[in-house]
């Protein structure tokens, strides 16, 4: 016992400083904005230390139920970091309106994602998700008295809701036909003939996990909540949970599903295509920035599944490098949406009001031209990378059909990309002013060290990815 | 060849010099692009001296393991070396031709042209297949800026256009060439070369190499972006699209295509032969009726790169050679000819063949070097289009002479539409007041000038100067190529009467060895 506790000091720590996070906010009040920020961020960094230190390790704790491996060391990284940098740019955003919970609640969502992307047992799966979710539909709702933000909250709640029971009828279908809530064990089983049962729940549990992930048909509410709730949620939860839900997709389907392929093989398929198409049609037409990234992150996540598809370790390390890319291309993007406001300080998000940016705000405007040509994946721009990782997963596994449907579509993905870029660029300058200034040091380094890294720089990081990525898939192989 | 990274430098010196431009100001920019186009240039004429003709297949090769999974392997070969000659020269007349034209954000502008630099150099130099995917597409999205900010009134629409179009046919090649690297193990270019793909794949990669290339070539059907494109966008950045970018498509034929999937390109060599014929006749008829002079020159070059396209598949030493001086030559006689439009459309601003006339009374020197281009373009003798066109047709001529009988059209139609710009734009009389008051060229308009017309006649005159380096790569591409050649109609038979007089071109031997088999 006291052995499998030291093996989890990141979860240990988050706890803790959680706790002592809202402690702090409910004794000393919500005016000392600067004091629970700064323990919530100490907090993170110690469990990035944790996970560093711990990395190499490949073991599974308290009865086999969760795991400790690169696999979901890895994930762990990112989710931490983007935590991290929510909370950082958040004060300014909620501009006197920061509360003591939210840091609390991202650090208890980021403790429900740890415990995901690790989770090796359907009621480990389980118990992180709900963690993540509950901390996450309060996230959306944050600012009490707006209406949109409620109702985000709202719908994400209900939704979510709807998506955890289809999700507990998958679990309770695979339980009941396998006999064992333990990955390795339902593999075992599923290497064997195939029930109605099993095939029933597996098709549950991946459309409750397909809801996480935001993949087509179960992406309704992403729109919605990405537009109602407040950006640095926003930004939240286009980062940290996607990595954690695509984390564990990626486990169930290779650690519990493995043996299944043709079961889940052409689900994964139809997720992709679908996410793939519909996000980048369903974008065409938006007027708000928000929405649109909305859209984006459903497109991108299609693309995540055409390396899962492939259900190959190079596959894998295709989408874990995807992750990574996509975490630091929406974070930046996000940040660039905070960093928008008029004149009188209000946040802008009409995509009309963002013409000529590039005449008032050339740097600004020049790092979101890369994030987009790097979210529609055009070379040089290391956007391309990624993309490229998880085609040739899926031609190398024999799904050329995939591959060209996908590559194709991406086209239709690049139009809107490229429509926003002329906004900023090709349009005349709008009547709405971006003065400059008002920005904390750390979002503009954050802004431009993203941009220079997805510049060409990024390529020069690619043999330490593909060690990092190969050794964190090797996990489930 | 003394280890020195003179094509590493030749692709950071624009690179820097980008950046630099986008601080320095809109004044300070223009020059340090002239310095920086004009260094890369001189660098570019060194390579060129210390070339060893018929040396080793490639030099100046650089290996560094930089990314993991491809590596940053530059090289070049003859044909690569006057590519990027080409690109090197039209740079600073870009920049000079855009001097006074740009008037805004003139920064972001010399930037964006010298990132295209970058990338044209380096999709020429990759010997890495992934590392050219890359400063393949790389080129679309400076174009894009370059085309959407600076140019005419339908600029978005042809943008859009652009990227889409482009976009669409080089996807497939990237499935295509993460198949081939599936298949061959490797990324490195000259290994590919000799790597000898099965039958039934070749096919399949030949036809998804074929749809980003065609895009790119542009070959009828799919070249309606081209007329938009050139029409929509600013002086310079036509001359550099038709210079440099149409040739891409057909560097991608003779580089990856047909020596990479000879088995494909001989069953297939129809497809392009075929398309290129409908190509030569219908963009030149169209070409005949344009009434903006932009656009007349834009169909003329789908016209030209038809013909390079033919003389290129005719699997011959005089073919290939010949396409690869069309190239050349196109590469200068329309960068010249948009010029010329560009002259007369910063005095006037419109492009509409009716508004100008007469312009021989009051613009000389304009009306001499508008003739000195009209007639390469045509191909007359003592200019550069002569020599290609000859060298491609008597090629075709070999492998199949009803696709030569179309093509000679083309020229009959070349001729007709150019001469009857000309004479609507410069003869006549000078009636209308405001062409009147145009001046003739000023001294940038001449810098401009005077080294385009020297090249485009140093060609008419002297091709061996171009030809040579490239001469012992078409050997090797024909060779590739031969046991895949099928046999021509022609069967041209050396003349017998004077046995002294043969040449004894290997290539004509064996051709006519092909053909009697």
């Amino acid at each position: 016992m006291t052995a499998d506790l030291m093996l989890i000091w990141p979860e240990l720590i988050l706890t803790i400083g959680g706790l002592i996070t809202l402690m702090l906010g409910t004794f000393l009040g919500d005016r000392n904005v600067g004091l629970y920020q700064l323990s919530s961020l100490l907090t993170l960094a110690a469990a990035v230390f944790a996970v560093v230190a711990l990395f190499g390790i490949e073991t599974t704790v308290f009865s086999g139920t969760l795991s400790v491996d690169s696999f979901g060391g890895f994930a762990k990284l990112l989710i931490y970091a983007a935590s991290f940098v929510c909370i950082i740019v958040a004060p300014r955003f909620f501009n006197g309106g920061m509360r003591a919970e939210y840091p609390t609640l991202i650090l208890f969502a980021a403790l429900g994602m740890g415990i995901m992307a690790s989770s090796r047992d359907l009621m480990t799966l389980y118990v992180g998700l709900e963690l993540n979710s509950l901390a996450a539909y309060v996230l959306a709702s944050f600012m009490r008295t707006d209406e949109r933000s409620s109702e985000a909250g709202l719908k994400y709640f209900v939704l979510g809701a709807l998506a955890s029971g289809m999700l507990l009828y998958g679990i309770s279908l695979l339980y009941g036909f396998t006999g064992t809530t333990d990955f390795a064990g339902i593999a075992k089983v599923l290497g064997g003939e195939l029930n109605i049962g099993l095939i029933f729940g597996i098709v549950f549990v991946l459309a409750g996990l397909g809801f996480k992930i935001s993949a087509v048909p179960f992406h309704m509410w992403t729109p919605d909540v990405y537009e109602g709730a407040p950006t640095p949620v926003t930004t939240f939860f286009a980062t940290a949970p996607k990595v954690a839900a695509m984390a564990l997709m990626t486990r169930v389907v290779i650690d519990a599903m493995g043996p299944a392929v043709g079961a889940w093989q052409q689900i994964i398929i139809f997720l992709s295509l679908a996410s793939i198409i519909l996000g980048a049609v369903g974008a065409i037409g938006q007027k708000n920035i928000k929405r649109l990234l909305a859209y984006s992150s459903i497109n991108n996540v299609g693309f995540m599944l055409v390396g899962l598809a492939a259900g190959t370790q190079q596959g894998v390390e295709g989408v874990l490098t995807y992750l990574l890319v996509y975490m630091l291309t929406t974070l930046g993007a996000f940040l660039v949406v905070l960093q928008l406001r008029d004149a009188d300080g209000n946040q802008v998000e009409s995509i009309p009001a963002l013409a000529g940016l590039s005449q008032r705000r050339p740097g600004l405007a020049a790092a979101m031209a890369v994030f987009l040509f790097s979210l529609a994946g055009i070379p040089p721009l290391f956007g391309f990378w990624p993309k490229y990782l998880v085609f040739e997963a899926a031609v190398n596994a024999n799904l050329v059909p995939l591959a060209v449907a996908g590559i194709v579509a991406s086209v239709i993905g690049a139009f809107y990309y490229i429509a926003i870029i002329k906004t900023m660029y090709f349009d005349d300058k709008s009547d709405t002013e971006f003065p400059k200034g008002g920005g904390a040091i750390v979002e503009d380094a954050v802004i431009t060290a993203s941009a220079l890294w997805l510049s060409v720089i990024g390529y020069l990081f690619i043999p330490v990815l593909a060690v990092l990525s190969a050794s964190a898939a090797a996990v489930l192989f | 060849m003394s280890g020195f990274p003179i094509l590493s430098l030749m692709l950071a010196v624009p690179a820097i010099a980008a950046i630099a431009c986008l601080f320095v100001g809109d004044k300070m920019s223009r020059f340090v692009a002239l310095g920086a186009t004009l260094a890369t240039f001189v660098l570019g004429c060194i390579m060129w001296a210390q070339f060893d003709i018929g040396g080793a297949q490639w030099q100046f090769t650089e290996r560094a393991d930089l990314f993991g999974r491809f590596q940053y392997a530059l090289g070049i070969d003859g044909m690569a070396l006057m590519l990027i000659m080409l690109s090197v020269f039209l740079m600073p007349l870009c920049i000079l031709a855009s001097w006074d034209a740009i008037k805004s954000r003139v920064g972001l502008y010399m930037a964006m042209f010298l990132v295209m630099e970058t990338i044209m150099i380096g999709v020429f130099c990759a010997q890495d297949l992934l590392l050219f995917y890359i400063f393949f597409e790389a080129g679309l999205i400076p174009m894009y800026f370059i085309i959407g900010i600076w140019g005419g009134a339908n600029r978005i629409y042809a943008a859009f256009k652009f990227f889409l179009y482009t976009l669409l046919g080089s996807v497939l090649m990237l499935i295509a060439i993460i198949a081939m690297i599936h298949e061959a193990g490797t990324t490195d270019i000259p290994t590919l070369l000799n790597y000898d793909f099965p039958v039934q794949m070749q096919t399949w990669l030949w036809l998804a190499f074929f749809a980003s290339l065609a895009v790119k070539m542009p070959m009828w059907p799919v070249h309606t972006w081209l007329p938009d494109a050139h029409v929509q966008a600013p002086t310079a950045g036509s001359m550099i699209l038709a210079g440099v970018l149409l040739k891409l498509g057909a560097y991608g034929f003779l580089r990856f295509m047909m020596p990479m999937f000879p088995d494909a390109s001989g069953q297939l060599m129809w497809i392009v032969f075929g398309l290129s014929m409908i190509a030569v006749v219908y963009t030149s008829l169209v070409a005949l009726v344009q009434s903006d002079m932009k656009k007349l020159i834009a169909y003329s070059s789908v016209a030209h790169m038809a013909i390079v396209t033919a003389g290129l598949f005719a699997f011959n030493q005089q073919g290939i050679e010949g396409a690869l001086i069309i190239m050349l030559s196109h590469g200068v006689v329309s960068a010249a000819l948009f010029f010329c439009v560009g002259v007369i459309y910063d005095r006037l601003h419109t492009r509409e063949i009716d508004r100008y006339g007469g312009l021989a009374v009051n613009m000389p020197a304009y009306a001499l070097f508008f003739m000195l281009f009209t007639m390469a373009s045509i191909g007359l003798p003592g200019t550069s289009g002569f020599v290609g066109e000859f060298l491609s047709l008597a090629g075709i001529y070999e492998a199949s002479s009803w696709v030569a009988f179309v093509c000679t059209t083309g020229i009959i139609l070349g001729a007709a539409y150019m001469l009857y710009l000309y004479r609507r734009v410069v003869f006549g009389e000078l009636t209308k007041d405001d062409v009147k008051a145009m001046a003739d060229l000023n001294p940038r308009e001449w810098t401009i000038m005077v080294p385009l017309a020297a090249v485009a006649l140093w060609m008419g005159v002297y091709p061996e100067s171009f030809l040579a380096p490239m001469r012992g790569d078409v050997t090797t591409v024909v060779a590739r190529l031969a046991p895949a050649k099928p046999a021509g109609d022609a069967h041209l038979a050396a003349g017998k009467l004077k046995p002294a007089a043969a040449h004894g071109e290997a290539a004509h031997g064996s051709s006519h060895a092909g053909g009697v088999q």
